[in-house]
């Protein structure tokens, strides 16, 4: 026998579980044709929820597998329910709108899937070439994803978009990979964590160099400006239900890896690395913020929000501590809540085709349908982060833990940008509450899937918002074993 | 340590020098007549009809890039047939889980009709 890596599934097996349910979807949709394909999305449906079985029977596990190259703990964990949350939800966001853009397939389901697989990965990794490994499964299907209204230009437009930045990002990361190797001859996170404390003293510019290069990798996939400028156009022109999707999961994905990397593996020189994600996170901030002010159509308007949002978790990435971190998720949680439920009136409020999808033609709203009108209203609340909403509680989280580590500029930027973004997100409320009705607000259904997604995003905003402490309780539980070992 | 790269040194000065004499000496030596058939791009050949870059149809590029997906999944068998003995059932069970997927695209490429020619 020749030495094998020491290889065991069972530390990976929710991931083996979607990968499973990913392929059952392709081969189904090969049997079933026509109308009837509908069940395929049950089927995607029923992996979700063993996986999320699977995870909590692995809570509270500390093993790694594959030689120390996948770590299981809480933290990867809880990004792995973040993740399958964000499935759940672009799930049945879905089925409805691909009936009505008459895009239904089971590839779409499957690709989601395998996105999430190579999500997971990366949560989980714990070592440099894994974490590459992950961010590729995830990033192709996601390409895939952005263009899926094959019949459209501007999908079209969005897929070639984001393949090509997205490759451009990978070759930073694999380059920056290379660095890191070549200067301290290993990728795994805890030989780093040790060799960087070892000679801290003379820090090795090539180390530098090479984590600055894989924090652009990644800052492709998560948006922070200056890596953006494929946000508003991928964001626009892929179907509704895949851009809530590419503002959800890809983005703690990225968060995930960068939060174990920053904070953990590279932590004896995070010094050195904070004045980066401190310029990071204020031009972040600033750049989405502003030039949200300006957008018309909604979509474009949710994308540079998203990268507003991203800035604010930067905040908590550069504060650098386990408290930061805890904010960071915590805020993630809550974005995921309401950005999901923000799309979903996005879609719901749409019609075929989705030609207009202007702030303006959901005037008047509220005099025909004040349900739908009070529900948009609830997710831009916590958007803007207006008490008691999920969006106040981890703003304020965020704020304060940057003030107590004595970020004090970087809470004072974050606030007056908090302010600014307060006028967008009202300026939809308005739209909806005060302007005079537009044609296309006469007729809105109600399909019950998306109700489903809807329902569970508004009780998510509201339930983080109002009952925090159990929420934060769990995201301690989850973050204090990455800690411990430094 | 650059001594060992001596040979390599030699070997790239060689291969400048040669190509740079084999293309300067026929322009100082040879005569230039030119006509139709020696201009053509094979002189001794077939006559050319029409032009090269020529629009095709885009099933072409689909069986390539299947051919391309399948050929390079068929060369991993190699390597683990070399070490097929020493690896053992592990080894085994881990190609059957391969072929399988594999199986899985092809039955999906046949289903969806990507290699009908029609």
């Amino acid at each position: 026998m020749i030495s094998l890596p020491i290889i065991n599934f069972s530390v990976i097996y929710p991931e083996i579980i979607i990968l499973v349910t990913a392929i059952a979807v392709l081969i189904a949709d090969l049997f079933i044709k026509g109308d009837r394909r509908a069940p395929i999305s049950l089927i995607a449906l029923a992996g979700i929820i063993m996986a999320a079985f699977a995870i909590h029977a692995q809570w509270g596990a500390n093993v790694s597998g594959f030689s120390g190259a996948i770590i299981v703990d809480n933290y990867a964990l809880l990004f792995k329910y973040i993740f399958l949350v964000g499935a759940l939800l672009t799930l049945f966001l879905s089925v409805w709108y691909l009936q009505r853009e008459e895009l239904f397939s089971g590839e779409y389901f499957f690709f989601i899937l395998i996105s999430i697989v190579g999500m997971m990965i990366l949560s989980s990794s714990n070592e440099l070439i894994t974490a590459f490994l992950g961010l590729e499964i995830m990033s192709i299907p996601l390409y895939l994803l952005a263009g899926f209204d094959k019949g459209k230009l501007r999908s079209n437009e969005a897929a070639l978009k984001y393949l090509l930045m997205g490759a451009f990002a990978s070759g930073f990361l694999i380059y920056g990979i290379a660095f890191i190797y070549g200067s301290m001859g290993t990728t795994n996170f805890d030989e780093i964590v040790r060799a960087l404390s070892s000679d801290s003293l003379d820090t090795d510019p090539l180390i530098l160099i090479g984590i600055s290069m894989i924090v652009i990798g990644f800052a492709f996939k998560t948006a922070f400006v200056p890596f953006h400028s494929w946000v508003p156009d991928v964001y626009t022109g892929a179907p509704t239900p895949v851009t809530a999707f590419f503002s959800i999961a890809p983005k703690a994905a990225g968060f995930a890896i960068l939060f174990r990397l920053l904070t953990v593996a590279f932590s004896p020189i995070f010094v050195n690395l904070s004045t980066m994600l401190w310029v990071l996170a204020v031009l972040t901030m600033s750049v989405g913020n502003l030039i949200a002010l300006t957008q018309r159509n909604i979509k474009r308007m949710l994308a540079y929000s998203s990268i507003a949002h991203a800035g604010y978790i930067l905040v908590s990435l550069a504060i650098g501590t386990s408290k930061g971190t805890e904010a960071g998720l915590f805020y993630l949680l809550a974005y995921t809540a309401m950005n999901a439920g923000a799309f979903g009136m996005v879609i719901l409020l749409g019609h075929k085709g989705e030609d207009d999808l202007t702030i303006s033609s959901y005037g008047g709203l509220s005099r025909r349908h004040p349900v739908a009108a009070a529900t948009m209203s609830l997710f831009m609340f916590s958007l803007a982060g207006i008490p008691p909403t999920a969006g106040f509680i981890g703003k304020f989280n965020i704020f304060s833990n940057a003030i107590s580590a004595g970020f004090i500029w970087l809470a004072i930027i974050g606030v007056i940008n908090s302010v600014i973004s307060v006028y967008y997100y009202l300026r939809v409320i308005i739209t909806m509450y005060m302007k005079p009705e537009a044609d296309s607000v006469t007729t809105v259904t109600y399909p019950p899937s998306l109700l489903v997604a809807i329902i569970l995003a508004a009780w998510g905003t509201l339930h983080i918002g109002l009952f925090p402490n159990g929420w934060l309780l769990f995201i301690r539980e989850s973050v204090v074993g990455l800690y411990q070992a430094l | 340590m650059l001594e060992s790269f001596f040979p390599i040194l030699i070997l790239f000065l060689l291969a400048t020098i040669t190509p740079a004499v084999m293309l300067i000496l026929p322009k100082i030596l040879a005569k230039r007549e030119s006509d139709p058939v020696k201009d053509a791009p094979y002189e001794c050949g077939i006559p050319a009809e029409g032009d090269a870059r020529e629009r095709f149809p885009i099933k072409f590029y689909l069986i390539a890039i299947l051919f391309l997906l399948f050929d390079i999944e068929a060369v991993f068998l190699y390597p683990w047939a070399v070490i097929y003995r020493k690896l053992g059932v592990f080894g085994l069970v881990e190609m059957v889980v391969f072929i399988v997927i594999l199986l899985i695209g092809y039955l999906y490429v046949i289903k969806k009709g990507a290699l009908r020619w029609q």
